[in-house]
C-alpha cells in the first residue's frame, strides 16, 4: 500500500468539525474581512473565494497585508491585531467563535507552512521532539504508532532518511530539508486547508522548485486546498488556480490564473507583471545597448581575475572557499556572478575589494594590483572600486544624515572643496532620483528602495570606474528591483561604469547583465554572454538552474493539468 | 522622466511619530516624580519658607498636618522643609557619580572593545576587579580615605559603577564593530579613528543613556546609604539617609522614617520607569 493510503486507513478522520459537506460550498471564504492594529489598518474589505481542491495565491508586495489575512483566516494575528468580517472554512463561520471552538480546527483541520524554516523550529529540541508535538493532534495514544506516521509523512516529503532526521536537530539539516519538515508536520493531521506562507522566499532557487513541486503534488494526492501567499507573481501563475492581487490591504484584480495573467485589467497588476524579471527578459535591451557594442568592440578588460584559490579553516577542517576562480570583465559591461548559497559568491566579492587575500592567483582592477597590497595602498584603489551592499537595512550608519553619508567618501579622501562636495551630494542623489529633500533625514525615515539608492549614491559620488553589487535588491519588492535596475543601466550608458553584479536571480542577471559566470562550490561552472548561457546552456547545473527559474508559462500550467487532471 | 519615488510608507511622519512615542501614564507620572525633585534641588527656597536647620523646640514631634506636611522632628523642623533642602546634595551627588562612572566607564569599554587583542584583555581584567569588589565596600574604602563628604560619596559611588558601564559599553562597541555600515566606511577611505568616533562610539552609546538613568537611581540609593552611616555631610545638613538614621532613633514618631524614605523610593522608582521606557523606545 502506498504511504499516504495506509496513513489514512490507520486512522480515522471523524473529527471533522464541519458537517457533511457538499461539493457547492467553497473551502474557504472570505467577506468583507478588515484588519488593523490600534488606529491602522492594513488589510481593507478583503473578499475571496477558494473551492475544493483548488489553490490560490495572495500576491502583493511587502506591506500589502498578505501575511495579515493568512494569520487572520488562522486567528493568529499578534496582540493589537484586530480582524472584522467574515471568514466561513467549510460553510462555517470561523473568525467570531471562540478561541475554544477554534481550536480544534487550527492545524488539524487548516494547516500552516510558514517562511523561514530555520526559524521556525526550536533550535534546541530534536526534529522527532517537535514532530511529536504535531502528531499529538493525531488523537494516537500510542508513541509508537505517533512515530511510525511521523517517519511514513517524512517519506511522502521526500525526505530520503526520514530516521536519520528524525534524530537530528535542526541545524544540522540545509533550508530545503527544514521546509520539507515543516510541510510534513502540516499534512500530518490530513488538514483540509494549507495556508503556505511565502515557503520558498528563504531558499535557492533549484531548491525553491522541488519544493513547490511538492506542495503541488500533495495537493493533489491529498485532495487539500491551497492558500499561497507570494511576492513572486510568476510562482503565482505556476501554481495557483485563482489569484488575487493586493496592495496596501486592498484588493487589485483577482479572478482565474489564466485571464489575470495574461490581460490584467487593473494599472497595479499591469505594473506588477512589468516589473517581473522572469516575465520581461527584454525589458531593459535599450539600455544595455552600449554594452554590447563594447563587448563587440572587444575593450581592454577592466578586471582581471585569474586563477585565484581561497581556502577557510572552519572547526579544523579546510573548506574551499573559491577553486582556481578566473574571469575578465571589458569596461563598460554587467558582469554577473550567479550562484547559489555556498557557491563563493560573497567570498569573490571580497577578495576583489581587497577585504580577503586569496591563497594563489592574482586580481587586478583598472590596471592596479589588488593581491598583495597593504590595506593603505588598496585604500587608493578604493577610490576607483565601490561596494554595494545587499541589506540597505544594515549597511548605512542610522546615527547619520543622508547627506552626510553620501558625503563621506569626499571626506575621507579630501576631495574638493566644502561646496564642491556639497555640489556632487546633489548630483549624485538626483542621479539615483531621490530628491533633495531627503538630505537632512536619517535613514530610519526611508523606505528600503530610497536606502538602496542611497548607498548606489555613495557609491558613486567618487566617480569610480568599477562598482561591484553584491546581491542589491534581493532585500526589495520586485518593483523597487525595476526602478534601481533602469538606474544602474541608464547610469551605465551614461557614465560608461563597469559592474559586477552578484545575484542568484538567474532572471534578474538576464535582465541587466552582458556576460555570466555560473558558479557551483566555488567553481565557475559556465561562463559567457547572456545570450550563450540562456540560449544555449551547455552544463548539466546550468541547465538546472534555468529550469528553476518560475516563468509563469502556459506550457508548466497546461503540464499541471496533464499531470494531475 | 523622473524617477523620485515617494516614501513608499507614508504612516512614518512627523505627526504620527510624536503620537507612537505617546507616554504611557506611569512614564507621565515619573517624569513629574523627577521633574519635582530636580526644582527642589535647583531652588530649594521657592518651595518652601521654613528654615531647616533651625526650628521652634515648642513644636517638636509633631504628626503631619496642614502647616507641616511631613510633620516635625525632634528638634521642631520642619520635616517636609529637611527633605527639600537635602535633595540638592542628594540629587547633585547622584548626578556626579553617573557622570563620572559614564564617562571613566565608557570610556574603558570603547578601547577595550575597538583595540581587542591586549588592551582588551588588561582592562577586561581591570573591570572584573572592579566588580568583584562589593560596590558598597568600594564606596566605604573611598569615602574613608578621601574624606567624609557627600561629594566624595559620589566619587566612591561612581568608581564603583564604573565596571557596569564598561562592560555594557565594550559589549556594544564589539557588536557595532561588526556591523556592515562599519565595513562600508573603511571601504570609503576611513581611518580607525574616524570609525571609532564617528561611527562606533554614536551607536554604542544609544544603550548607554537608559543605563545611565538607571544607575542615577541606584546611586541615590547608595548615597542614601551611605549617609544613613553617617558617611555622608555631618549634620545639620539633611541628606535623606542622614534624616532616615536620625528618624530611627525616634521609631515612636514613625513619620521621621517615612517621609524620607517615601520620597527616595519614589525618585528611585521613577528613574527606573523612565529608564524602562527609554529602552523600549530606542
Amino acid at each position: 500500500m502506498a504511504p499516504q493510503d495506509r496513513l489514512t486507513a490507520t486512522f480515522t478522520r471523524a473529527e471533522r468539525v464541519a458537517p457533511t459537506p457538499l461539493r457547492s460550498i467553497p473551502q474557504l471564504r472570505v467577506d468583507g474581512l478588515s484588519v488593523s492594529y490600534g488606529p491602522h489598518e492594513v488589510v481593507t474589505n478583503v473578499s475571496f473565494e477558494l473551492g475544493r481542491g483548488e489553490s490560490l495565491a495572495l500576491i502583493g508586495e511587502s506591506g500589502s497585508g498578505k501575511s495579515t489575512i493568512a494569520r487572520a483566516v488562522l486567528r493568529l494575528l499578534p496582540s493589537g491585531g484586530h480582524a472584522t468580517g467574515r471568514v466561513a472554512f467549510d460553510g462555517q463561520e470561523v473568525l467570531g467563535i471562540s478561541e475554544r471552538g477554534f481550536r480544534p480546527l487550527r492545524g488539524r483541520a487548516i494547516g500552516f507552512v510558514p517562511q523561514d524554516p530555520a526559524n521556525s523550529l526550536n533550535p534546541v529540541r530534536t526534529i522527532g521532539a517537535q514532530a511529536q508535538e504535531a502528531a499529538a493532534l493525531l488523537d494516537e495514544p500510542d508513541k509508537a504508532i505517533r512515530k511510525q506516521l511521523i517517519l511514513e509523512t517524512f517519506a511522502q516529503v521526500g525526505l530520503d532518511t526520514p530516521l536519520r532526521v528524525y534524530d537530528s536537530y535542526p541545524h544540522q539539516l540545509s533550508g530545503g530539508m527544514l521546509q520539507r519538515v515543516l510541510i510534513g508536520l502540516a499534512i500530518l493531521p490530513r488538514p483540509a486547508l494549507l495556508v503556505a506562507d511565502e515557503p520558498t522566499s528563504a531558499l535557492d532557487v533549484t531548491i525553491q522548485k522541488r519544493i513547490l513541486d511538492l506542495l503541488t503534488r500533495l495537493q493533489h494526492d491529498l485532495k487539500i486546498s491551497l492558500l499561497l501567499i507570494t511576492h513572486d507573481l510568476a510562482i503565482a501563475a505556476e501554481r495557483a488556480d485563482a489569484l488575487v492581487v493586493l496592495k496596501d490591504g486592498v484588493i487589485q484584480e483577482a479572478g482565474r490564473t489564466a485571464s489575470v495573467f495574461s490581460s490584467p485589467a487593473s494599472a497595479y497588476a499591469k505594473k506588477l507583471r512589468a516589473d517581473v524579471p522572469a516575465l520581461n527578459p527584454d525589458r531593459y535591451a535599450a539600455l544595455r545597448d552600449t554594452g554590447f557594442r563594447s563587448l563587440k568592440t572587444g575593450q581592454a578588460p577592466k578586471i582581471e581575475v585569474s586563477a585565484v584559490t581561497k581556502t577557510f579553516t572552519v572547526d579544523g577542517k579546510a573548506l574551499t572557499a573559491v577553486d582556481d576562480l578566473s574571469f575578465s570583465v571589458p569596461a563598460g559591461t554587467t558582469h554577473a556572478l550567479v550562484g547559489e548559497s555556498g557557491s563563493g559568491k560573497t567570498t569573490t566579492v571580497r577578495l576583489l575589494l581587497g577585504l580577503e587575500g586569496p591563497d594563489t592567483g592574482s586580481i587586478s582592477v583598472a590596471g592596479e594590483q589588488i593581491t598583495g597590497r597593504s590595506p593603505e595602498a588598496l585604500r587608493t584603489v578604493w577610490r576607483h572600486l565601490q561596494l554595494v551592499y545587499q541589506n540597505p537595512f544594515t549597511s548605512l550608519d542610522p546615527t547619520w544624515t543622508i547627506e552626510r553619508l553620501v558625503r563621506e567618501p569626499l571626506d575621507r579622501f579630501k576631495i574638493g572643496t566644502r561646496k564642491e562636495r556639497d555640489e556632487r551630494v546633489r548630483e549624485a542623489l538626483a542621479d539615483v532620483g531621490l530628491g533633495e529633500h531627503l538630505l537632512s533625514r536619517k535613514p530610519g525615515a526611508l523606505s528600503g528602495g530610497q536606502r538602496q539608492r542611497v548607498a548606489i549614491a555613495r557609491s558613486l559620488v567618487l566617480k569610480p570606474d568599477v562598482i561591484v553589487l553584491d546581491e542589491p535588491t534581493s532585500a526589495l519588492d520586485v518593483s523597487v528591483q525595476a526602478g534601481i535596475v533602469e538606474v544602474l543601466l541608464s547610469l551605465q550608458t551614461t557614465l560608461g561604469l563597469t559592474y559586477v553584479f552578484v545575484s542568484h536571480d538567474l532572471a534578474l542577471v538576464r535582465q541587466l547583465a552582458h556576460t555570466v559566470s555560473v558558479m557551483h562550490r566555488g567553481r565557475i561552472v559556465e561562463h559567457g554572454t547572456v545570450a550563450d548561457i540562456f540560449d544555449n546552456p551547455q552544463q548539466p547545473y546550468t541547465r538546472s538552474l534555468l529550469a528553476s527559474i518560475p516563468s509563469g508559462g502556459d506550457d508548466v500550467a497546461h503540464m499541471r493539468t496533464r499531470a494531475f487532471g | 522622466m523622473t524617477l523620485v519615488s515617494v516614501s513608499s510608507s507614508p504612516r512614518i511622519t512627523a505627526i504620527s511619530r510624536l503620537t507612537a512615542l505617546r507616554v504611557p501614564p506611569t512614564v507621565a507620572l515619573a517624569f513629574a516624580v523627577i521633574a519635582i525633585v530636580i526644582a527642589w534641588s535647583l531652588a530649594p527656597s521657592l518651595f518652601t519658607s521654613h528654615d531647616p536647620a533651625s526650628g521652634v523646640p515648642a513644636d517638636k514631634l509633631l504628626g503631619p498636618s496642614a502647616a507641616h506636611w511631613f510633620g516635625t522632628d525632634h528638634l521642631g523642623r520642619d520635616l517636609y522643609t529637611r527633605v527639600v533642602y537635602g535633595t540638592a546634595s542628594s540629587v547633585t551627588s547622584a548626578l556626579i557619580a553617573v557622570v563620572i562612572a559614564a564617562v571613566a566607564g565608557g570610556l574603558i569599554g570603547l578601547l577595550a572593545g575597538f583595540l581587542g587583542g591586549w588592551m582588551d584583555i588588561v582592562l577586561a581584567r581591570l573591570v572584573d576587579v572592579l566588580l568583584a569588589i562589593p560596590n558598597f565596600l568600594l564606596a566605604v574604602i573611598v569615602v574613608t580615605a578621601i574624606g567624609f563628604d557627600t561629594t566624595n560619596a559620589a566619587v566612591a559611588t561612581g568608581v564603583s559603577a564604573v565596571a557596569v558601564f564598561a562592560r555594557v559599553m565594550r559589549s556594544e562597541v564589539i557588536k557595532t564593530r561588526q556591523a556592515v555600515f562599519v565595513e562600508a566606511s573603511f571601504l570609503m577611505g576611513g581611518s580607525r579613528w574616524h570609525i571609532l568616533l564617528r561611527h562606533v562610539l554614536p551607536n554604542a552609546s544609544r544603550s548607554v543613556l537608559p543605563l545611565a538613568v538607571l544607575q542615577f537611581g541606584l546611586s541615590i540609593l547608595v548615597i542614601a546609604s551611605l549617609a544613613f552611616l553617617g558617611y555622608g555631610d555631618p549634620p545639620p545638613a539633611s541628606d535623606w539617609g542622614l534624616l532616615i538614621s536620625i528618624g530611627k532613633d525616634y521609631l515612636k514618631w514613625p513619620w521621621l522614617v517615612y517621609a524620607p524614605a517615601f520620597v527616595t523610593i519614589a525618585t528611585v522608582l521613577s528613574a527606573n520607569r523612565i529608564s524602562r521606557w527609554l529602552r523600549k523606545t530606542d
